[in-house]
Formats: C-alpha cells, sequence, structure tokens
C-alpha cells in the first residue's frame, strides 16, 4: 500500500500529525485515512483537512506501507513518532520530531529537518539528505532516557546536542556538528565527519565519538590515551586517518572513547608529549 | 443541603459497621442520624459501597522539596497533562502533579483528606501557599523538627518542658500538625558531611544520639498532647540491615507508652525493613518487624509501597538521598535549610527485573499482610517516593487479591521471587479491612475526630464505590476491584457531591488543619528572647517575617489542643 500526501496550504500553524505513521494506515481506506485526528494550532482537525490523501493499492495486504509526503511540512511535528515498520518519505522539510520513539521502519527526507528526529529512538532509521536542527536522537528536554538503537544518517550539517544521553545505536553526520556532542553519552557511536564545535563528549560515561575534522579543543576532563591508525565506524566503514584517542569525561568517571582526526587538528599536538 | 446516599453497602470501621445496607444523611456537611426524605437529594448506592472519604497520613503534595522536583523533571511532565474542563484547571504530572492535578486525581480515587509529611519550618509559607493552592481536599502538614537546632540543646540538656514550649510555639509559628523527624540526627551530621550509623550514635558537635532525641521529642509530643503521635522515618534508611535499626527506634519508646495508646508512628516503614549486609545479599526484614509489632501496641506504621514505575524520590533525609545519587547515576538535587533540616531530591525508576527493586515491592505487601491488626499498619507508596498516589487502586488489589499478587510475582526477578514470603502468603484483606487501612486507621492514628468515619457529627467526607461485594469475589474480580477504586462513582466532600464516575464536578475548597496548642502559662517572652538573638546569628528572614499568620491559610481550621505545659 502507498499512501501520497499533500498538503494542502502552506503552514502558519504548529500542526501535530502523530497520526502520520505507516502502522496507522496500514489496511485503512482513503476516508478512514482522511478522518484521522490531527491538532493545527489549538483546532482539532482530520487529516484530510490539511493533506489531499492520494491512496495506491499495490494489492497484498503483507507489504509495508509507504507514505509519501510530497511537499513542506517544516510545521508538522511527531511525523513517524513510534512506528513499527513501513517507510516514511519525505520530499520536502520536515517538522520537530520526526520519528520520535521511533522502533523500526525508515524514514528518509529529502530536505531540511528542526530538532528532535529521532528523539528517543529504539529502532529502524533515519536518513536525512539535507540539514537537522539541535537535539538529534536526544531525549525531551531534562529526560535522561536517550537513544537505545537505530541508526540515524545525516548528510548535512546538524546543531548542538546531538546524540545526548545515548545508550545504543549509531548517529552517521557527513557534515559538521554544532556544540555538546554526545552530551551524557552512555552508549553507541556518534560519527562526524566534518567539523565539529566545542565540548564534544561532555558528561560521557561510555560510547564512542569519531570527529574527521577540525575540533576548537577537548574538554580538559578528557585524557589522552594513543593514536590509532584507523577507526572502525561501523561494519563496512573504516576510516583510514590517524586518529587522537580521548578517554573521558574523568568528571563523570567515565570511559568513553572520544576519536579526533590528527591532520586537521594541529594544535592539539601538545597531548602526544603525555604519550 | 441536604442528602440522602440510600442502599449502599456501608463499610465503617470506627463504628463497627461491616458492609451493612443502610443510608446515610447528610446536612449541612455533616452526617446526621436522617434528614427530610423528600426534601433531600438522593444517591442511589444499590450495589455500590459506601466508605468514609480516602485518608493519607504520609505524601509529598506541597513545599519547597516538591516543588524543587517539578522543576527538576519536566520529562515527568510532558507525557502527562490533563486537560482543562468547565470547572477543572489544566494540570501537568505524573509523579510530582501540579497542586490542583493533586487535588483532581486524589478526589477522583475518593480520597478527601492529605497530610504532607514534610514540612522545613523556614519553608512552612512555602508549603502552605501550595496547600492552600490544591483543590478539593483537606489537608495538614508536619513540621521538621527533629534536627532543629534549638531541639538538639534544649534536649541534650534535658529541658524537656522549655523544648516543650518551644515545640508549641514552633507548631503555631508553622501552623503544623505533628512533630516530623527525619533521621534524626542524621540531617545535622549531613551539615558536616557525615551521617549516623545507629541510634545511638552522637551527632557531631551536639553531644546528643538519634535516641535521645527520639525519646526526648515523644515526650514532649505527650506534654503537649498532639493528637497524632510522633511521626518518624528511621535512621539508616534505604540501607541493607536496617531493619534493627528500625527496631530498636521502636523499642526505645516502648516504655514511654501507657495504656496501650501509639506513641511513635513509623512511616514508610518498607524502606526500613531490608536485611542483609550489602545490596547483594539484600533480603526482606518485613517477618522480624511484622513479629515484633504484632505484639506491641505503642506503634503504628504505613506501608511505603513500591510500584514499578518511573518516579521522584524526595526525602528531608539529605544523606539518604545522597547515597540514592551514587547508586543510581540520576540527576539530583539537595538543599540545607538553614539549621533545621535538609532534603534531597533523585528521580528513580523501579524495574520489576531488579531483584533489590522486586525484593522492596515484595516487602511492602508483607508487611501490609504479616500485621495481623490492620489498625497498625495503614496504606501510603510515600508519594512520590514509592511510587504515585494513584497508584493505591493497585495496591488494594494487590491486598485484597492473592491472584493478583501472583500475577505480579509472575513477572518480577526470579531471585526476588524464589525468596518472596508473598507465595506463602494466603491473607486477603476484605473490603472492612481495606476501610481500615485507608480511612478509619489513618483518622483514628491522625487523632481527626470527625474523619474517617460516617457516625453522627463527622464531616460528611464520602466515598461511593462501585462493586457489589455480594454478587463479586474481589480476590478473584481484582481487576474489577482496581477500576472501581481507581474512579470512585460519587466523592462527597463536606456534603457536596465533588465527583460523579469519576469527574470532578465541582471545585470546592479543602481547609488546612493546624493545632492552636494552649499553655498553662503565656511564657512566650522568654522563648522569644532567645529566639531573636539566635534568629539574627544563624537565619536569612528575620523573626518577625517568620511564622506564618491564620489569615495566610486559605481556610484555616485549628483544632484546639490544651498541654501540660
Amino acid at each position: 500500500m502507498m499512501v501520497n500526501l499533500y498538503p494542502l496550504k502552506e503552514f502558519r500553524l504548529p500542526v501535530v500529525a502523530e497520526c502520520i505513521n505507516p502502522d496507522i494506515f496500514h489496511g485503512k481506506s482513503l476516508k478512514e485515512i482522511e478522518a484521522l485526528e490531527a491538532w493545527e494550532g489549538n483546532k482539532k482537525k482530520r487529516l484530510g483537512d490539511l493533506f489531499k490523501v492520494e491512496v495506491e493499492n499495490t494489492g497484498s495486504d503483507q507489504e509495508a506501507t509507504v507514505i509519501k509526503i510530497n511537499g513542506d511540512v517544516s510545521r508538522v511535528r511527531r511525523i513517524g513518532a513510534s512506528m513499527k515498520s513501513g517507510e516514511i518519505i519525505v520530499k520536502g522539510d520536515a517538522g520537530m520530531h520526526l520519528g520520535e520513539e521511533m522502533r523500526g521502519g525508515k524514514i528518509t527526507v529529502y530536505g531540511n529537518v528542526l530538532g528532535w528526529a529521532g528523539s528517543m529512538m529504539k529502532g529502524g532509521t533515519i536518513e536525512v539528505h539535507g540539514n537537522t536542527g539541535d537535539y538529534l536522537g536526544a531525549p525531551y528536554r531534562g529526560s535522561t532516557e536517550g537513544m537505545k538503537g537505530g541508526k540515524i544518517i545525516v548528510h548535512g550539517n546538524v546543531g548542538r546536542e546531538a546524540g545526548a544521553h545515548m545508550k545504543k545505536g549509531i548517529i552517521k553526520i557527513y557534515g559538521c556538528a554544532g556544540q555538546f556532542v554526545g552530551f551524557r553519552m552512555k552508549g553507541g557511536t556518534i560519527y562526524v565527519q566534518k567539523d565539529c564545535e566545542a565540548r564534544a563528549g561532555a558528561c560521557m560515561v561510555d560510547g564512542t565519538i569519531i570527529i574527521g575534522g577540525r575540533i576548537e579543543s577537548v574538554m580538559p576532563t578528557f585524557t589522552i590515551e594513543g593514536l590509532r591508525k584507523k577507526v572502525k565506524v561501523e561494519e563496512g566503514e573504516v576510516i583510514e586517518a590517524p586518529f587522537y584517542l580521548f578517554i573521558g569525561d574523568l568528571t563523570e568517571n567515565g570511559r568513553g572513547r572520544l576519536f579526533v582526526a590528527k591532520e586537521p587538528n594541529p594544535h592539539l599536538s601538545h597531548y602526544e608529549k603525555f604519550l | 443541603m441536604e442528602l440522602l446516599i440510600k442502599n449502599g453497602f456501608v463499610y465503617d470501621p470506627i463504628n463497627g459497621v461491616n458492609g451493612e445496607k443502610m443510608d446515610i444523611a447528610i446536612k449541612d456537611g455533616k452526617i446526621v442520624e436522617k434528614v427530610n426524605e423528600r426534601r433531600a437529594k438522593k444517591i442511589d448506592a444499590s450495589g455500590m459501597i459506601v466508605m468514609p472519604g480516602g485518608i493519607d497520613i504520609h505524601s509529598h503534595i506541597a513545599g519547597g522539596k516538591v516543588n524543587a522536583g517539578r522543576l527538576l523533571r519536566p520529562e515527568d511532565h510532558f507525557k502527562d497533562v490533563e486537560p482543562k474542563t468547565a470547572v477543572t484547571r489544566s494540570g501537568v504530572g505524573y509523579s510530582i502533579p501540579s497542586t490542583f492535578t493533586t487535588g483532581y486525581r486524589y478526589a477522583r480515587m475518593g480520597w478527601t483528606t492529605v497530610m504532607d509529611p514534610a514540612m522545613p519550618p523556614l519553608e512552612a509559607k512555602h508549603t502552605h501557599e501550595e496547600l492552600s493552592d490544591t483543590p478539593i481536599i483537606d489537608k495538614a502538614s508536619y513540621p521538621l523538627l527533629g534536627d532543629w537546632w534549638f531541639m538538639l540543646e534544649y534536649l541534650r540538656d534535658g529541658k524537656i518542658e522549655e523544648c516543650a514550649r518551644h515545640v508549641a510555639w514552633m507548631i503555631k509559628a508553622t501552623k503544623g500538625y505533628a512533630i516530623k523527624l527525619v533521621n534524626p540526627g542524621g540531617l545535622e551530621a549531613w551539615g558536616f558531611g557525615r551521617n549516623v550509623e545507629s541510634i545511638d550514635d552522637q551527632v557531631p558537635y551536639f553531644g546528643i544520639t538519634p535516641r535521645e532525641i527520639i525519646r526526648g521529642l515523644c515526650k514532649v509530643n505527650k506534654l503537649l498532647h498532639l493528637p497524632h503521635t510522633i511521626h518518624v522515618h528511621t535512621n539508616n534508611l534505604g540501607k541493607p540491615g536496617n531493619y534493627i535499626t528500625a527496631l530498636e527506634t521502636m523499642r526505645c519508646v516502648e516504655d514511654l507508652a501507657d495504656d496501650g495508646k501509639p506513641v511513635i508512628h513509623i512511616t514508610h516503614c518498607q524502606f526500613s525493613a531490608f536485611k542483609g549486609d550489602d545490596w547483594r545479599t539484600f533480603e526482606s526484614g518485613a517477618e522480624e518487624i511484622a513479629n515484633y509489632v504484632n505484639v506491641h501496641s505503642h506503634v503504628t506504621l504505613d506501608m511505603g509501597q513500591v510500584i514499578f514505575t518511573d518516579t521522584t524520590t524526595m526525602t528531608a533525609d539529605g544523606p539518604f538521598q545522597y547515597t540514592l545519587y551514587t547508586l543510581s547515576g540520576n540527576k539530583w538535587t539537595n538543599h540545607d535549610v538553614e539549621t533545621e533540616t535538609s532534603a534531597g531530591i533523585v528521580p528513580f525508576h523501579y524495574k520489576r527485573k531488579s531483584y533489590v527493586h522486586a525484593t522492596q515491592w515484595s516487602i511492602g505487601l508483607e508487611l501490609a499482610l504479616l500485621i495481623k491488626d490492620p489498625w497498625k499498619i495503614l496504606m501510603t507508596t510515600d508519594h512520590p517516593n514509592g511510587g504515585p498516589f494513584i497508584a493505591y487502586p493497585r495496591i488494594i488489589a494487590w491486598l485484597m487479591s492473592r491472584k493478583a499478587r501472583e500475577a505480579t510475582l509472575k513477572k518480577i526477578n526470579p531471585k526476588a521471587r524464589s525468596r518472596s514470603l508473598l507465595p506463602s502468603i494466603d491473607r486477603e484483606l476484605d473490603f472492612y479491612e481495606i476501610a481500615i487501612v485507608t480511612r478509619a486507621g489513618q483518622a483514628k492514628a491522625l487523632g481527626l475526630k470527625h474523619k474517617g468515619h460516617l457516625g453522627v457529627g463527622a464531616d460528611a467526607d464520602i466515598a461511593i464505590y462501585n462493586f457489589n461485594p455480594e454478587t463479586m469475589d474481589p480476590s478473584k474480580k481484582y481487576r474489577a476491584v482496581r477500576r472501581a477504586f481507581k474512579r470512585a462513582t460519587y466523592t462527597i466532600k463536606g456534603g457536596q457531591v465533588v465527583v460523579k464516575d469519576g469527574e470532578v464536578l465541582k471545585h470546592v475548597d479543602g481547609v488546612t488543619m493546624w493545632v492552636n496548642i494552649q499553655l498553662c502559662e503565656p511564657c512566650e517572652i522568654e522563648v522569644n528572647e532567645n529566639l531573636r538573638r539566635r534568629f539574627k546569628e544563624y537565619w536569612t528572614v528575620e523573626f518577625e517575617n517568620y511564622p506564618v499568620s491564620e489569615d495566610y491559610l486559605a481556610v484555616s481550621h485549628p483544632i484546639p489542643v490544651k498541654a501540660d505545659v
């Protein structure tokens, strides 16, 4: 089953539409999908009031549902929240809390995504071909239950606190990252291909952060462990370049590993005398 | 206004009514002999249970600590939201609900009186502001006095009468209800980064032991004739092996009891009933405590039942909260209140699969079921420390049904299951006993004469639950019990129907109760001279700004008491 959604207008108010979820759409008719509940500002709306819905039945019910959103939904929040299977493809920008607490399936965005994408996710994949906002894969403010599984791939840049409180899973960022990458991280892997702002791995206890570009400074609560010739990001992705390996955050008695590429960071060379 | 509740199965243990079908008449907010049958509004309660409104002897619902908990945990709120209705205000909160939500949620379950058990005297104004803001339920608060410098000095010097006068002043100044001791002596030691290990350890710089503090304040309590006994959170709380401390605490006031009346209340006893040397050898000490309580009558307890959920622990026991923080590694905050007390807050998740947490769950129920006399053990979760109060219906189901206990036992840590005493306990409480542990016993322990019963003259606080004890067996239909207690069919507060079918119909103000102690002779000047000087030296507020005046309370309800000093 394949569902096409076209926004009927340019949304001016925040829309909360956690019903845009392949598990919920699965097996429903056009009418039923249009009748699903969503909020626009403080008004309760039907999904059909906000989107033009097209349903293409591909025959078998066994097949996973695919939702295609065509157009700008940057004001639409919680798309694909808690989804377990199926696929969402967004051709345009997407709003906050995309794939929040996602458990399976795949979300692909050909555009930018606002904050909290993949927040607290437990499984599945999110791939973003543009940039993402702050709190990528991080829990809601105050919560300590971060990402527990799954995979996030961002081809552009990300904002601050990507992967905060992360426990398991992998985040790959092929652009630059903001401050506090892997803040209070407890496990899993974060890979930043390009530059990274300061305070990477602050308060991390365990897990791996790999920075391929320049970082202004490494937190003073990290200690240098050695030089590594290559680093494995995941199965089949190994980066062959010299990396400094730091261990921290010592203020939290942490054993997290922070790899920083040697070449773009000549200002860190003074650490070598401690080896 | 007149109201007549017809044909309900009435459970009123204080008056010995056990499930009899009878009518309850209400006039002007009180229960009366009879009303004009034609004029009165009638409620048909046939096939339903009628009980006095629920009472909670120990629930942290207001004050600086609770508010700090709300600030610490935005994540506690965002998933639990109450929308506004025509009569209720919106609110948030799961384990630390906002004041309005607290009032509505208690009322929905049929609870009408709640005691906040830990008020730092310096923060009495804040506590009363929040209590005044909590709708529907009646409330009161216990000032924390066990580690207050004046108390430590008076008791060290053996000046029991002076101490009693000082306590009388404190209770009046803070508009408090009972004497609360938290980790007596330990909090003062915590000011120096230490703690006390047993009730015979010295408190640094004061030359006094927890035993002397407990005994001293127990004597003070008797001199002042306060309605409730001293309310004690024992030393070494939350540490393996602490059941010995709990037993010693109960034993140390044994000789102060006369004519079998309780002189001490051990609160959230589950947290004080741990056996073992460390967390690996951790075991239940419920049997030992129950054996002691079964043969002594000078003590009442409450459960402090653990619920498997995410919650926020908060106590005035700063050193314990620090230990909990080091155990859990979670975020935390603590707070030392100028020479008075200290508190801490740590978010906590009780997990079924954790051996320690599952054993704690078992201990609470073991205590409640092994202690034979239900008047001695009252139901609480120490909200929110063991779990939020909205879990009461689940505890009632566990107490009433072996099947319900077994259903949970199946899901807990296997090692905890094999060591739990619960499979060997057949006891199932009936509705009469449930009415004791949730209402009558609580009212009796608190010395609330007009609450917890349905006799003539009592406050018309009544809960009606849709469960027919004649046709349904609570031990088999425990889910129906849970449903019934979750949403009271009617909650009547002061003669007014405030809840119908679990929906709040009306906003009424509950009263704030406090004890107005009348001393034999005026002695305030003597107390004040000393106090004024010390306030200048140690407090950040002026003495004149310290007491809570009566007009500060939304609805003040002083309870007059004549003291012996």
